[in-house]
């Protein structure tokens, strides 16, 4: 079959387009291959070798990464069985949890940080003092919108009640049903919902800086203050992380579509 | 000797009566059709066996025990549900599978049951395939071998067929009753299509409104029904309001016509009645081929014809139908007047007391 013309005005649409995209990390290419003294001619990967050569790089980057994935499994925990019983037992109470997923989109990250930092203060030190109790419940709070709404679309894929009264029938637990016949099925939608707060997590600042923890964007903002060409090579190399885990969902969510489809919701 | 046992169920959701005391005795190994239009509480009573939901009052009793608040993945009932039910994420074979290896049982068993089961729906070649790679009566196929897999002790059909086109689901109903036979499996059918529940089943209850109307065989629901509602359900009745006028002859008048009914014999003078005659005993002929005024004929002009193979269904002013070979039926052509003769005997007669309930022309 004959594939429909493109008209030139799309063309003209798609390479404004592109170099709206392109033109900035070109530049940011550019600008990361010089060297801080005139004169010296293009270019040099010096910069991209002092950023590998950073400890503060590599200790940074663990912690947001550790950090990223702790709150991946502390949200997956959460939402995925709370969404599950609100579809298949209180249906009524989408629209609620709807609407509680939208408050850290309208609440400001520094009214959300002051207000946590109070709320938390008196907490043990291992709690509020370490990246991996307090902060990690703020992303949690910051990445509920990205997970709700990721997963609930993940739900009303899949013929949720029919599943697990298959399911049940054939003698499973709810919890067999839900990590043996759900879980599988809802992957795509946890896969994106965890890259999000991958995302969201990598970069997230001011609650951060606020709460005086040393995380990567901490790390990138001081640099990017203090030595400007090799902020150029660290903003692409965290480009470069995000894209990678953007791909990975790609090829994940690519194979999981050749195995198997996806039951209409019925009801 | 009674297998599965409904005592008196009861289910209401709100304000809306699903269930108002239903009761079935089913012997071992007997296929029951729950028949009704939708909304008559069919699926409700599935449900309830299936353990997915809990009557208000009521037990239900399986092989002498009381399973009424036994919980569903504990009930060892297998059920093929309307909607496609299979796990998107497993294979078909996975999908037979999961309920043996819930139950623990080992590789080498599970393999066997699993072939011989998909052998017995005609998918031994389908096994590696996932949902999506099959038909939607392919489907249907694999979800009545997972439900067998686990060799239930009541298998439950919920309108199983209602998503397939006619052939295949015409196909698939002769392999259900089949395998039903062949594994002698107590069996619960819930379906709105009559047809289909007269062909498979060893008893049909009719439900409305909550309630059972009718239950009997399938041969005893065309041809005895026992309410209006029955009567308009099972199968295209012709339906006449008459008043008996000599209950001595069993003379009865519709329209302004006498007819004689054997039924309509000792009852009362006046009472209200409503004849009821299958389209294909009554018998139509051209009017003035010396049929006109013989003893109970009915004149009327035909206004359809509808040609459903081997026989053709003509609809007639006063609301009559009538079926007929096809090859007779070409001397009756639209707009043609007929006169249709009304037996004496084999015509049901019921008791007139309120409206009939509107579900629409009974086909």
């Amino acid at each position: 079959m004959k594939r429909p013309r493109m008209s030139p005005s799309a063309y003209v649409w798609l390479l404004l387009a592109a170099v709206y995209f392109i033109l900035p990390l070109y530049s940011t290419l550019d600008f990361s291959l010089k060297e801080n003294k005139a004169g010296t001619p293009c270019c040099t990967l010096h910069n991209y070798g002092w950023v590998i050569h950073n400890g503060d790089f590599w200790h940074t980057i663990k912690i947001s990464f550790i950090l990223a994935l702790e709150t991946i499994v502390i949200s997956l925990a959460l939402f995925v069985p709370t969404i599950y019983l609100v579809h298949l037992r209180f249906p009524k109470l989408r629209p609620v949890l709807a609407f509680m997923a939208l408050v850290p989109f309208v609440v400001p990250p520094i009214v959300m940080v002051v207000g946590l930092l109070k709320t938390f203060k008196w907490t043990p030190n291992w709690y509020f003092g370490t990246p991996w109790g307090f902060l990690a419940t703020a992303y949690v709070i910051l990445a509920f919108p990205y997970m709700y709404f990721s997963l609930d679309a993940g739900f009303r894929a899949i013929d949720v009640h029919t599943l697990t009264e298959a399911s049940q029938n054939l003698g499973a637990r709810w919890t067999t049903t839900l990590f043996r016949v759900i879980l599988p099925n809802i992957r795509a939608a946890a896969l994106a919902a965890s890259f999000l707060t991958l995302a969201i997590v990598m970069g997230e600042f001011t609650i951060a800086n606020l709460a005086a923890f040393h995380t990567f964007p901490i790390f990138l903002q001081y640099v990017n203050e203090s030595q400007g060409f090799p902020a150029g090579a660290l903003t692409l190399l965290s480009f470069l992380i995000t894209w990678a885990a953007m791909l990975s969902l790609l090829l994940v969510g690519r194979k999981r579509g050749a195995r198997g489809a996806i039951v209409p919701a019925t009801r | 000797m009674t297998y599965l046992q409904l005592e008196s169920l009861h289910r209401s959701f709100g304000s809306v009566k699903a269930l108002s005391g239903i009761d079935i005795a089913l012997g071992e190994g007997e296929f029951l059709s729950l028949l009704g239009p939708s909304g008559c509480g069919k699926t409700t009573a599935l449900r309830l066996v299936a353990g997915f939901d809990r009557p208000d009052r009521g037990r239900i009793v399986v092989d002498g025990k009381d399973i009424t608040g036994v919980a569903p993945n504990k009930r060892d009932m297998g059920m093929v549900f309307q909607a496609y039910s299979l796990f998107p994420n497993m294979t078909a074979r996975q999908n037979v599978e999961f309920g043996l290896r819930i139950r623990g049982r080992d590789k080498g068993a599970r393999r066997g049951r699993v072939d011989e089961l998909l052998e017995l729906v005609g998918l031994g070649h389908a096994g590696d395939r996932y949902p999506h790679q099959l038909s939607g009566g392919m489907q249907q196929r694999v979800a009545l071998a997972r439900a067998l897999a686990i060799e239930p002790r009541v298998l439950l059909l919920d309108e199983p067929l209602s998503a397939l086109d006619a052939k295949v689901r015409v196909q698939l109903r002769e392999e259900i009753r089949r395998i039903q036979l062949e594994l002698g499996i107590t069996t619960l059918y819930v379906t709105h299509d009559q047809e289909e529940a007269l062909a498979i089943s060893d008893h049909v209850a009719v439900m409305y409104g909550g309630v059972i109307e009718q239950m009997g065989t399938p041969s005893e629901m065309y041809t005895a029904p026992k309410t209006p509602f029955v009567a308009e359900f099972i199968g295209t009745m012709n339906r006449l309001e008459a008043q008996v006028v000599d209950g001595a002859s069993g003379e009865v008048e519709h329209a302004g016509i006498r007819l004689r009914i054997d039924a309509a014999r000792g009852r009362q003078n006046g009472d209200r009645v409503l004849i009821l005659i299958r389209p294909e005993a009554l018998e139509l002929h051209a009017a003035g081929n010396g049929a006109n005024g013989d003893a109970n004929t009915l004149s009327a002009e035909v206004v359809t014809q509808t040609f459903l193979g081997p026989v053709t269904r003509l609809k007639m002013t006063g609301g009559l139908i009538a079926d007929m070979s096809t090859a007779r039926a070409t001397a009756l052509p639209v707009g043609a007047n007929v006169v249709a003769h009304v037996p004496a005997d084999g015509v049901q007669l019921l008791t007139l007391t309120d409206d009939l309930p509107d579900i629409g022309e009974g086909t």
